[in-house]
């Protein structure tokens, strides 16, 4: 798909890259680290776990992969006591874990670094680690002991981080190394990873990798859990493939590529997307020096941009940096402090989300829990929530239901969305399904103008080629879409033409592979020096 | 013990779980009416004879109820759309004092238009007043918890200062209290003789509206995605603050309804005493509805059937009326347990 890319983080598999330490190992022994026996777990009709067996070997890294509502995390929720499994059972170094109870888990040595982090902002990193580990009724905290501690583990695995900075001033990889160390400091000796390379630039992804390196050479085992196929081959040593709950392949890393992973996680060959030439035709949305104020980030400084018909921009660079303002500023969540918006030639003044809609803007937002849907609300009520006050769907304010629930029955039809009914709470909808329903929302009126922010964060590899898919449609219908997106690859893959964000201003832009991958890397780095310094 | 989501459940166990919630409240109160001397099981046979046993005790369980519809409704509009609207009470007599403002022979109407133009201000009122505080939490972020239950104790102290002035009756004997309202401004007695009027019908007619409102019209469809998450409403183009004044509008209105009812169906004139905390038993009435404007009637009657029917278990079985306030109280209590068990399954270990 994307060879440069592949090349970046293939050098990781290389001896060179890692010298060898000397590290007491643990020693062998017939027990496995952990063996989970017929784990099943029912929720109402869906199996989310059915009859699942493997073993994890010590010093051993195991991919678990899997789609999106898979049963990947139900799986290490139970490993982890936050779920009782129906059936079967958890044995940690030859010990029965008692079910539901996350303490034994703790006690058994299982540390989970989860997808969203679990820290205190307010607390400094040491107080982070620390917490929960000494007793209630201790009058004094050993504090130099336990920063002697962390700075060892730091030093050991190459997690830099100021056990005195608070947290809340740390960069996201930098919060993911106190996760880490947190589960150290407890002595874990299984470290269960759920997505975490989804927050990461590849430079931080890089550091990780070397991490995970270091504590398998210690005799940790590690499941990490991806959907990311060529972090897996270039992590694991081997993977455990699930699909609709059910275990359907078990591979030798070194045996399998990630053409047959694919296969085996979506149970079919994966259509990738064609990306044909671009015919780029008239600019129909275009930002003229525009600021606006800090928002989730870095505010927008004196930024310029046109989006043409039938082209992608892919907008690439760290978290934090104006991506965020500038996706709400399309959206119309937010006006610009300076500058001008104009679509199609024309000077827009009011600009709000009802304007933006009223002149043809898709948004797909980044967030589709608390901004793209109503989790409470229908699957039917969701996908009007745009266009409820077309006659199509409401008459003298009354609301046509039946031809709202036609419409939210089309979208599951065309989308191929997995829901019980359109009268479901889209609450209870898989991640990549609520994406294909606000997808379906924002492409059924067939927009001149598509804001795609983030819209695979978190998807399967079935749903991510999807979702490309329908871009790449709307792109050959001529519609102008800017495409902002952390996840490198996707960005290189879609795009016609690449800019790079930094401290809330615009690169200039490149046509497809002008750049290569370093000297995106450096626009994106190079601006942000807090960001990614630890990169090799 | 811990919370996992589920699907909602069907109708017929989403109604299950109410019923559930009073059979709990009854056994917790069972043990207070065991530790005032007396067998739970006469004194709940007692209240309900005393709120259901007799025509009489029936119509005046529906009466009582009236003005509980109006406020249970007031407060399930405004809390549907997250509008944490605690001032029914102030909207309630702000209600009661536009009825005697119009109804004591100010508009020389016939009663078939008089009662129209005094409903309409009266709501008008109600709304206005709680305005305020939604221009407040819209504008400025001001909490409107405090600005509406502070509102309470303000317009309680106005009307004190109006009945002891230019509305006090001249024929009072020095009480403050205002002047009856004419024959054409009073609302009918629907059995003559009986103390049920007119009030219960309007009410029953409201909540059927406010339901068609919530179920069918764009604006509940607004209101309900504004109280869900406000910010993914703002993102579809949803007018959010709009929005709340427009609940605002609807909940004071109905509020204010409830005063209305009260002056011109049941005690004629106005007083201090026009309400025992309505538009604080509106909100209890509204949760064990569970939001539901059709299910405000049966929780309402409900309600109200404990306060009838304690008065009347007290004067025979010696335990205190309070019981009523216990019951309602605990209800309320079960009842918001019911409603976290409807979204999540409990799981022990």
């Amino acid at each position: 798909m994307c060879p440069q890319l592949v090349a970046a983080y293939s050098f990781m598999n290389g001896k060179e890259a890692f010298p060898q330490r000397h590290f007491p190992v643990t020693p062998v022994s017939s027990n496995p680290a952990l063996r989970l026996s017929g784990i099943s777990k029912r929720f109402g009709p869906l199996r989310a776990n059915d009859a699942i067996s493997f073993e994890l070997k010590r010093g051993e890294v195991i991919a678990l992969l899997g789609e999106n509502g898979a049963g990947k995390t139900t799986l290490m929720n139970i490993l982890f006591g936050h779920y009782v499994a129906d059936e079967g059972t958890v044995e940690a170094f030859g010990k029965l874990l008692a079910p539901g109870d996350p303490r034994a888990a703790l006690d058994a040595g299982i540390g989970m670094v989860h997808q969203h982090f679990t820290l205190a902002d307010n607390m400094t990193v040491q107080e982070n680690i620390a917490l929960g580990t000494q007793s209630l009724w201790r009058m004094r905290l050993d504090r130099t002991a336990a920063r002697r501690r962390i700075e060892q583990l730091s030093a050991d695995f190459g997690l830099a981080v100021d056990p005195a900075a608070t947290v809340s001033t740390l960069s996201v990889g930098e919060r993911q190394r106190v996760e880490i160390l947190k589960a150290l400091y407890r002595e874990a000796r299984i470290l269960i990873l759920d997505e975490p390379t989804a927050v990461l630039t590849p430079a931080e992804t890089d550091a990780l990798f070397r991490t995970l390196k270091l504590l398998v050479a210690k005799g940790l085992s590690i499941i990490f859990i991806s959907h990311k196929l060529h972090e897996v081959m270039a992590v694991s040593d081997r993977v455990l493939v699930l699909r609709s709950g059910q275990l359907v392949g078990e591979r030798a890393t070194a045996s399998t590529d990630r053409k047959e992973l694919a296969a085996l996680m979506v149970g079919q060959e994966v259509k990738q997307a064609e990306v044909s030439p671009v015919k780029p035709g008239a600019p129909l949305l275009a930002l003229e020096r525009v600021s606006t104020t800090p928002y989730n980030g870095a505010g927008l400084d004196d930024v310029s941009l046109t989006l043409t018909a039938g082209e992608i921009t892919g907008l690439a660079g760290v978290a934090g940096n104006g991506q965020a303002v500038l996706a709400a500023l399309i959206a119309g969540t937010r006006r610009p402090t300076s500058g001008r918006i104009s679509i199609a030639g024309q000077n827009v003044r009011d600009w709000s989300p009802r304007a933006a809609l009223a002149h043809g803007v898709a948004r797909i937002p980044e967030d589709r829990h608390a901004i793209g849907s109503i989790g409470d609300m229908s699957v039917t009520e969701n996908v009007i929530a745009e266009r409820y006050r077309s006659p199509r769907f409401s008459r003298m304010g009354f609301l046509n239901w039946k031809a709202s629930r036609q419409f939210a029955e089309k979208l599951i039809a065309d989308y191929e969305v997995k829901c019980p009914s359109p009268d479901a709470r889209i609450r209870l909808l898989s991640g990549g399904n609520m994406q294909k329903l606000i997808l379906g929302r924002a492409l059924d009126p067939d927009p001149e103008i598509i804001l795609a922010s983030q819209p695979t964060r978190g998807l399967d590899v079935g749903a991510v080629a999807y979702v490309h898919r329908m871009l790449l449609e709307a792109r050959t219908r001529g519609a102008a879409i800017l495409l902002i997106s952390e996840d490198l690859e996707e960005v290189l893959t879609l795009s016609d033409r690449i800019i790079v964000m930094s401290k809330g201003r615009l690169s200039t832009p490149s046509a497809r592979g002008e750049r290569s991958i370093r000297e995106l890397g450096e626009l994106m780095a190079g601006h942000s020096g807090e960001h990614g310094d630890h990169a090799a | 013990m811990r919370l996992e989501p589920k699907p909602a459940p069907s109708l017929a166990v989403t109604l299950m779980f109410p019923l559930a919630a009073v059979a709990m409240t009854l056994v917790l109160t069972s043990m207070l009416v065991l530790a005032a001397g007396a067998s739970p099981l006469s004194v709940f046979y007692l209240v309900a004879k005393g709120a259901a046993g007799s025509q009489f005790a029936l119509l005046e369980t529906l009466t009582r109820a009236t003005p509980l519809i109006f406020t249970g409704l007031a407060i399930a509009v405004a809390f549907r759309a997250k509008l944490w609207n605690i001032g029914a009470e102030a909207q309630l007599y702000i209600g009661g004092v536009v009825t005697v403002v119009l109804g004591t022979g100010a508009l020389p109407l016939p009663s078939a238009v008089l009662i129209p133009v005094i409903m309409i201000a009266v709501m008008a009122a109600g709304a206005a007043l709680l305005l305020g505080p939604a221009v407040l939490k819209t504008r400025f972020g001001v909490d409107e918890v405090v600005t509406t239950l502070l509102l309470n104790f303000i317009v309680l102290l106005f009307v004190s200062m109006l009945l002891e002035g230019v509305l006090k009756d001249p024929m009072g004997l020095g009480w403050p209290q205002s002047q009856k309202v004419i024959a054409d401004a009073q609302l009918p007695r629907i059995i003559q003789g009986k103390r049920l009027h007119y009030g219960f019908v309007i009410a029953i007619v409201s909540a059927v509206l406010v339901w068609l409102v919530m179920k069918k019209t764009v604006l509940g469809y607004e209101m309900r995605a504004v109280g869900h998450n406000p910010e993914g409403a703002r993102f579809v183009g949803i007018l959010v603050n709009r929005t709340l004044m427009k609940t605002a509008l609807l909940s004071g209105g109905l509020a204010a309804l409830a005063g209305f009812s009260e002056v011109s169906g049941l005690k004629g004139n106005l007083t201090l005493d026009l309400s025992p905390g309505y538009g604080y038993t509106g909100i209890v009435v509204a949760m064990l509805a569970m939001l539901n404007p059709l299910g405000v009637i049966a929780s309402a009657i409900f309600v109200a059937g404990i306060f009838v029917g304690a008065d009347a278990m007290s004067r025979a079985a010696k335990v205190p009326s309070y019981i009523a306030d216990v019951m309602v109280a605990t209800s309320l209590l079960t009842m918001v347990v019911a409603i976290l068990l409807t979204r999540y399954r409990m799981r022990w270990r």
